[in-house]
């Protein structure tokens, strides 16, 4: 009884950290611009299976995409058993879904399966990240809070594992009817064990404790760090575009002043009657919410900005600091703009956090968007703030200018006049 | 010229309308096609293929102005949509409906962002068209003037990723040589040739070395003697990769039109 009361002030405590947490992404969510709308849930949903649990696009880069695949699809299977120790806290039982009967087994038995090799397979991330030279792990955005913080996320994972696999011996020991849905565990026992029922009972009730803690404690720690993929991929793969990866977002509002333009006479309807809204993006709030979804689900593992052509060929652009960039403004922006609708601190996401030479080394070649694990769409932050640069401030690179002008004057991007459009045909013979 | 050529008459669709004929196809010619001394050889070539496998079609000449991807894609989203909404003007006054291009940047912003204003048309890329000429037995291949020469492809972004066409060009390739390689970054891995998103026209930032230089260099390991491409953009960079690595006595850069052409000797 005191267990379970200890248990749901815990579990009140961690969810309502949680909720606040949430509940500031929504309202920074609230302020940002709309995106597309969600609809054909048919794709989104084949979209999911294929991409988030399918882990196709991971499975790019075959090895370490398998090994990350693992220990996602592993933890699919231990979060059955961390729902079940959240029912058993609560209602003070013991394996309450057993009565699923033979799923139950199984997934017990996946997940101490996938426990061990996660925990391997986090001690072979660890080393590979603190040992070995990995160039997608480093560039100018990588700074050692990064680092630092991808440290702790492994290392926390690595004692969820550890105090699973503890909860588990404790139990498989006193136990031994069901040993065999618990693999590793009951190998471990097997092996070495003391053989008390009271130590067994007390080494599963010490690491059921840490694990659940450690896991409170994990899930509020995520939306603080770059590790909070772990929540965000699935829906930010729900919730891709779905067009063609080139296909460029239509600004509605030029639109229409396009069709004034060409026959004043025609009716727009006006949506925002006194708001005057930027054209692209100057600073974060005029981004969308995929933009921030994006920069909340990347874990900076640098597959984009190892494809990158003009980061390959050592320019300054690194599709991924895109979204570290805009992740950062908005923690640095939002807070107070929530307070005051006029705030100013004299800094933008332009220039401040992203130079225009990032911006104008891009190719809009997409191999960024192809890559991503997880549908984070990177051109799409240059592209908007190209479009600020454009036609907001007119400040665009003088032979962008002057591409423009030529396409305005003579229909285009160099300086021929349309009565030259079909000299290509002259002399045009064939064979026949 | 030999005793059998023929000259061509381009069809225009303006004129097509004073004799009362609809022709069925648009051949989009872009700006690249229409302006560029080397992509003008594309265009030839492609109105060749065209004109042997008797397909009815025209071009728009003068009527034509540019598709506004760059415009769009450097930011200037105004320039953009007045083209858009003009070029989208022009096709409804021809009753257009299907439109062929051998620009991948023409063709993804006509398929994909021209529908945002009602311009709603089968877009086909001349790599499609070419594939499905062949496929329905109105092209058939008369010579393999590559023999083994060892051929390697560039996959423009904006064919590749942009809009997933990767098998097309590899299937005609395939029609004329015997010895079709892949570079490493191939297919959705292939790397930019470094001219999107209005790179073209404008300089490139400072870095370590050109876009286009890595890129013909990927290709320059397989040692071949042809590089294809189907795109006017990539057909720049990747001549001027082939010149800067001195390779261009021995290696060829041709788009794919330019490589049927040859082997039926139009």
């Amino acid at each position: 009884m005191i267990k379970q009361l200890i248990f749901s002030l815990t579990v009140l405590i961690a969810a309502s950290v949680f909720f606040y947490s949430v509940r500031n992404i929504w309202l920074n969510i609230k302020l940002l611009k709309p995106a597309y709308p969600l609809d054909r849930w048919n794709q989104r949903l084949g979209l999911l299976l294929n991409v988030g649990f399918g882990q196709t696009k991971i499975l790019r880069f075959p090895l370490i995409g398998f090994l990350h695949a693992l220990v996602f699809w592993g933890f699919l299977a231990i979060l059955f058993g961390s729902a079940e120790m959240l029912i058993d806290g609560l209602f003070g039982l013991e394996k309450s879904l057993s009565i699923l009967g033979i799923a139950h087994k199984a997934l017990m038995f996946s997940g101490d399966l996938f426990a061990f090799i996660i925990l391997i397979l986090i001690l072979v991330f660890l080393s590979r990240r603190m040992l070995m030279h990995v160039k997608r792990f480093e560039g100018i955005e990588m700074t050692h809070k990064t680092h630092k913080d991808a440290t702790f996320a492994l290392t926390l994972i690595l004692l969820l594992m550890v105090s699973l696999l503890g909860m588990n011996m404790g139990y498989v020991a006193n136990h031994t009817s069901h040993a065999s849905i618990y693999p590793v565990s009951s190998l471990f026992v097997s092996i070495f064990w003391i053989d008390s029922p009271e130590f067994s009972h007390v080494f599963e009730q010490i690491n059921w404790w840490a694990h659940i803690l450690l896991i409170f404690f994990f899930a509020n720690y995520l939306p603080y760090s770059k590790h909070f993929h772990v929540f965000m991929s699935l829906p930010n793969v729900l919730l891709s575009k779905l067009e063609p990866l080139t296909q460029m977002s239509n600004m509605d509002r030029v639109t229409q002043e396009v069709k004034l333009m060409l026959d004043p006479s025609a009716e727009i309807p006006s949506s925002h009657p006194n708001q005057i809204e930027r054209f692209g993006m100057k600073d974060v709030e005029d981004g969308t919410w995929k933009h921030y979804i994006d920069s909340l689900t990347c874990t900076q593992c640098g597959r984009c900005t190892s494809v990158c052509p003009a980061n390959l060929t050592g320019k300054m652009l690194s599709p991924r600091k895109l979204l570290i960039d805009y992740r950062a403004r908005m923690n640095e922006k939002m807070p107070h703009l929530k307070a005051d609708a006029n705030f100013n601190d004299q800094k933008s996401l332009l220039d401040d956090y992203i130079s225009r030479e990032e911006i104008w080394a891009c190719t809009t070649c997409n191999a960024c968007a192809q890559e991503c694990p997880v549908n984070i769409d990177h051109p799409s932050i240059i592209l908007e703030l190209r479009r600020y640069i454009f036609m907001e401030e007119s400040k665009a690179p003088s032979l962008l200018n002057a591409m423009s002008t030529n396409i305005e004057n003579n229909g285009a991007p160099w300086q021929y006049p349309p009565s030259d459009r079909m000299k290509w045909a002259d002399q045009l013979y064939i064979n026949e | 010229m030999s005793s059998n050529s023929r000259l061509i008459q381009v069809p225009i669709f303006s004129e097509c309308l004073s004799q009362n004929k609809t022709p069925e196809y648009l051949f989009w010619v872009g700006s690249a096609g229409s302006f560029d001394d080397r992509a003008k050889k594309i265009t030839r070539d492609f109105v060749k293929i065209l004109e042997s496998a008797k397909v009815d079609y025209a071009v728009l000449g003068s009527e034509e102005t540019d598709s506004g991807d760059s415009a769009r894609r450097a930011g200037n989203e105004f320039l953009f949509q007045m083209q858009a909404i003009q070029n989208i003007e022009t096709f409804k006054m021809y009753g257009i409906q299907k439109i062929i291009t051998c620009d991948p940047h023409d063709y993804n912003t006509i398929k994909n962002e021209y529908p945002a204003y009602g311009g709603n048309y089968k877009v086909y890329h001349h790599t499609e068209f070419i594939a499905e000429l062949i496929k329905n037995g109105k092209l058939s291949i008369k010579s393999k003037p590559f023999g083994h020469d060892a051929i390697t492809y560039h996959d423009p972004c904006y064919l590749g990723r942009g809009n997933k066409i990767y098998e097309e060009p590899r299937f005609i390739i395939n029609q004329v040589t015997e010895n079709l390689v892949e570079m490493k970054r191939n297919r959705s891995r292939a790397l930019c040739c470094g001219a999107g998103g209005a790179q073209m026209f404008k300089e490139p930032e400072k870095g370590e070395m050109e876009v286009f230089e890595l890129r013909t260099k990927d290709a320059l390991e397989l040692n071949p003697k042809v590089i294809i491409t189907a795109c006017p953009f990539c057909m720049t960079m990747l001549t001027d990769g082939v010149k800067l690595h001195e390779k261009e006595d021995s290696i060829q850069v041709l788009d794919i039109a330019e490589i049927i052409a040859r082997a039926n000797q139009l």
